[in-house]
């Protein structure tokens, strides 16, 4: 019963982390996921994906999944 | 369609000529439009030594192949190509190409650029430059 969490750019340096895993227990959504990993507020402007596709914060996790969180994306 | 993610450097204009000899049928694409993006030795007024190029490997190719395939069938393009780089860039590198075929220009003038602001606005890449006093993350794109 777990899920992985994934950083990148600014937030991995952030949260000092690449990628961890929390227990699914009491999670629901990945602002949830967000708070139990980082022990910080979600910040609005951050942008989430759950199994590598775009998601909204307050979108459902399943145990299993892959949440991960990064800044605005600056590629090109 | 193809999508390409190097930690090497690459020759944009080679690809493109490769890419045509060996993935497009002879006299049918009438139209080929090729963006390709650079690296600058500048940003925001500071000079800009090297950049490293970050990805999310695996979303990455899901993200592009699913915005590329949209722009194919909404311009009902021949074929596209998209290759991006990764990893540490020198300036003069190139850092993107984007290569859409199809029979008439419009079509393939029109999927280049919907795919490269696509690419620039929801693939997740992430550069961060190192300056005379230090690195810094790009926290936004350049509006156009």
């Amino acid at each position: 019963m777990s899920i992985n969490v994934r950083f990148f750019a600014s937030l991995k340096e952030r949260i000092g982390s690449a990628a961890l895993e929390i227990d699914a227990q009491g999670i629901t959504t990945a602002r949830d996921v967000w708070t139990s990993a980082s022990g910080q507020e979600a910040d609005e402007e951050m942008l989430v994906a759950i199994n590598k596709e775009y998601a909204a914060l307050d979108r459902t996790v399943a145990d299993g999944d892959e949440v991960a969180f990064f800044p605005p994306v600056t590629g090109g | 369609m193809t999508i390409e993610v190097f930690e090497h450097p690459f020759d944009p204009w080679q690809a493109v000529a490769d890419y045509r000899s060996s993935h497009l049928a002879i006299g049918k694409s009438g139209a080929s439009a090729v963006f390709v993006g650079t690296m600058r030795d500048f940003n925001e007024g500071d000079d800009v030594q090297a950049m490293v190029l970050e990805h999310y490997p695996g979303m990455t190719e899901k993200q592009l192949q699913a915005l590329v395939n949209q722009s194919i069938s909404a311009h009902n393009l021949d074929d596209a190509l998209v290759i991006h780089r990764v990893g540490e860039l020198k300036p003069g590198e190139d850092i993107v190409l984007v290569a859409t075929f199809s029979a008439h220009r419009k079509a393939a003038f029109d999927a280049c650029r919907e795919i490269m602001e696509a690419l620039k606005s929801t693939a997740p890449f992430w550069k961060k430059e190192t300056l005379a006093s230090g690195e810094r993350w790009v926290e936004k794109n350049t509006a156009g």
